[in-house]
């Protein structure tokens, strides 16, 4: 049983709350992005909610993650905060990587939340070390790399998963397929129909599985948790999703057409189905998903306030963080740095 | 006075693998046939037997994978040592490198350790051709979040590997495959280490500084003995790369005045460069004479013994470059 059970009730309104949270965000985060508050490049995950949350929510908060460019869903399914999430979107020095990560790398060692990452396919490889050091150290952990049906083509992912595979370690690799690399379908990515087939050329289970069903998607994983800490080695998940935007914010997505998206969005989101099965199962009532809304709601304008009056760096923070061990280059380079390391002027 | 006994430069690694693996149980060493078969070039012979098979580990060759591996493993509780067994292999590992194992301290805000530590081997002079016998070292010590050092002698091979392991951060240990058996004495202390960043002065001398790395240490101090009574070399061993410890150069430099820097690297854009510039930077005013480099002049290491030989710098190359200065 993962860190939040999907057997009770608690269990299933707290998944369904993660879900609306990660969308509130992320619409949240569209709008700031739209009006040039926040910088750089944005990759929002609505529409793929079911599979961050279904997979997290299975794992322990013991177990690791590895995430892909399309972060925030897995940041707050694994339990991050939205207001330090939020505030490393906007460059805070109170943000989860005191503003040097930004959206496409928050990241949380002490949640085993091991980064959100810039490069297509990085994150399995360091799944499976975190997964090798789980087995060297004996400790009942497994670690789930995140990847996209793009990064599939990667060669390092392969790498990953054989090594993972010929050493039986503890992992669980869940490929997001939301239908497109950037703008290429998966179609023309992939000579196979379905990415799950991958997993026979390592001999290791592989299953295709509802990715905006979440309760499918937590199944699926809790099992292949299981499997790992039985140690009979890795799963490899495909989960079939969408994502409503566009690869990045500002895509003018001319390899879709907007009936394509609806046709997801109105027919299968993974918010509406699950909210129509705890309702029909009476998990909870129309008033209580109302009150629950409006709770994430005002969660994410706490989140967008505490980012907009978090600290902003010094310049000077630029040249810390570079290593344990100190390096005169550094200072070298740019002359002693302030004692205190930040705040006032900087010479 | 430290005991020493006299190893050879791969006994010395070996040595200091072994000490850091009985003193912290979460070192372990991965990489390509360093297990049964003992690394091709021998380092890691033996380890298996001491410790096992969950401490010593064959990998599949898949250098990406593993390395990537490593850099999970690091932040997640365990130092890995981790054997690319040929520095010429690393492009196909660089992702990893560059953008996962060097970055991400940074970019996670401080709020992560790194401890994994990278060796490899380098250097021409066995007729291995281009793809076995090239010098990369300058890549990483250009690549900002790593640190790297190119030992000289068993003794900083063994103080070096060490201090790498003992690291919080990502070190790459270059090992130059021609002087795995060179011998020399080699402290038996299992808490003898050599800080990473410090230069040593191998050979004391009043005219010219020699700033060597690697096999050009000892082809350095050869031609200081075939110079003597003419002109008196002082010979640095660099050990460190990056950092890299400028003031035992500038020290020397302000003494000498006179500065040949013996890197089997390509000249140009690289190790030889930095510590120049370094010296011009911060020593200018000391220099009697123009700065000489004695390095690969950017070719590839060719099969054919004479043309290796014309390629790879050897004594002869430090005792002319010397002679261009004084
Ligand atoms: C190694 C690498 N190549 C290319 C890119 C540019 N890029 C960023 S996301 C992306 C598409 C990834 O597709 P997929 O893995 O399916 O993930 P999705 O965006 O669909 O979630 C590309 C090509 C990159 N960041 N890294």
């Amino acid at each position: 049983m993962g860190s939040i059970p999907i057997d009770t009730t608690d269990g299933r309104t707290e998944i369904l709350r993660r879900m609306l949270t990660i969308r509130e965000f992320e619409e949240t985060a569209s709008d700031m992005f739209a009006d040039g508050e926040i910088p750089g490049f944005v990759h929002l995950y609505i529409g793929e909610e079911a599979v961050g949350v279904g997979a997290c929510s299975a794992l322990e908060e013991s177990d690791y993650i590895t995430s892909t460019h399309r972060g925030h869903g897995h940041s707050i399914a694994k339990g991050l905060d939205p207001k330090l999430m939020m505030a490393e979107l906007l460059g805070s020095v109170e943000g989860y990587n005191n503003g040097k990560g930004g959206s496409m790398h928050i990241a949380d060692v002490d949640a085993n939340m091991l980064g959100a990452n810039g490069i297509v396919g990085a994150g399995p490889p360091m799944a499976t070390g975190a997964a090798l050091s789980a087995s060297y150290r004996d400790a009942d952990e497994v670690a789930l790399g995140f990847l996209g049906d793009g990064a599939v083509a990667q060669g390092q992912v392969h790498e990953a998963i054989n090594l993972a595979a010929t050493w039986d370690l503890p992992a669980i690799y869940v490929v997001e397929n939301n239908h497109f690399g950037e703008g290429t379908p998966v179609e023309d990515q992939h000579n196979v129909e379905n990415l799950s087939e991958t997993a026979e050329a390592y001999d290791i289970p592989g299953f295709t599985v509802d990715g905006m069903d979440v309760t499918a998607v937590y199944e699926a994983v809790a099992e292949a948790r299981e499997r790992a800490l039985a140690g009979d080695g890795p799963t490899f998940i495909e989960a079939e999703t969408y994502r409503y935007r566009g690869h990045f914010e500002g895509d003018p997505q001319a390899y879709r057409t907007d009936e394509d998206v609806s046709e997801w969005r109105e027919e299968r989101d993974p918010i509406d189905s699950f909210e129509e099965r705890l309702l029909d199962r009476g998990d909870i009532d129309e008033d209580e998903l109302q009150t629950m809304r409006e709770e994430v709601v005002a969660e994410i304008e706490a989140a967008v306030d505490f980012a907009r009056d978090a600290e902003r760096p010094a310049p000077e923070d630029a040249y810390t963080d570079m290593f344990a061990d100190p390096a005169p280059e550094i200072e070298r380079f740019v002359g002693d740095l302030r004692a205190d390391g930040r705040g006032g002027d900087s010479q | 006075m430290t005991e020493t006994e006299t190893m050879t430069v791969r006994e010395a690694i070996r040595a200091g693998l072994r000490e850091e693996m009985e003193r912290d149980e979460d070192v372990f060493i991965m990489g390509e046939d360093v297990a049964e078969y003992g690394g091709v070039l021998n380092v890691t012979e033996g380890l298996l037997e001491e410790f096992d098979e969950r401490r010593v580990r064959d990998t599949p060759i898949s250098e990406a994978g593993f390395t990537g591996a490593g850099v999970g493993a690091a932040a997640t509780g365990t130092r890995p040592v981790v054997e690319l067994m040929f520095s010429d292999f690393m492009g196909v590992a660089m992702e990893q490198i560059s953008n996962q194992m060097a970055k991400m301290r940074y970019m996670f805000g401080g709020k992560t350790d790194m401890p994994i530590t990278i060796r490899t081997t380098e250097g021409g002079g066995q007729g291995a051709a281009s793809q076995h016998s090239g010098t990369p070292h300058t890549w990483i010590a250009h690549f900002p979040g790593l640190k790297a050092v190119a030992p000289g002698t068993p003794r900083a091979a063994k103080g070096l590997t060490k201090s790498a392991i003992r690291s919080d951060d990502p070190v790459f240990v270059f090992e130059n495959k021609m002087i795995y058996e060179q011998d020399g004495p080699v402290p038996t202390d299992s808490e003898f280490t050599i800080p990473i960043g410090e230069a040593n002065v191998e050979r004391e001398g009043a005219d010219v500084t020699v700033a060597a790395t690697q096999r050009l240490v000892g082809e350095s101090l050869e031609a200081a003995e075939e110079l003597a009574g003419d002109v008196d070399l002082e010979v640095i061993d660099l050990r460190s790369l990056y950092p890299l410890d400028t003031d035992t150069i500038t020290e020397s430099v302000r003494k000498t005045g006179r500065l040949v820097v013996a890197d089997e690297s390509p000249l140009s854009y690289g190790t030889h460069a930095e510590v120049m510039a370094r010296v011009v930077e911060d020593e200018f005013y000391s220099l009697d004479a123009p700065l000489q480099r004695v390095g690969v002049a950017d070719t590839h290491i060719p099969f054919a013994t004479e043309l290796e030989d014309e390629v790879v710098p050897h004594t002869e190359d430090v005792v002319e470059a010397v002679r261009r200065v004084v």
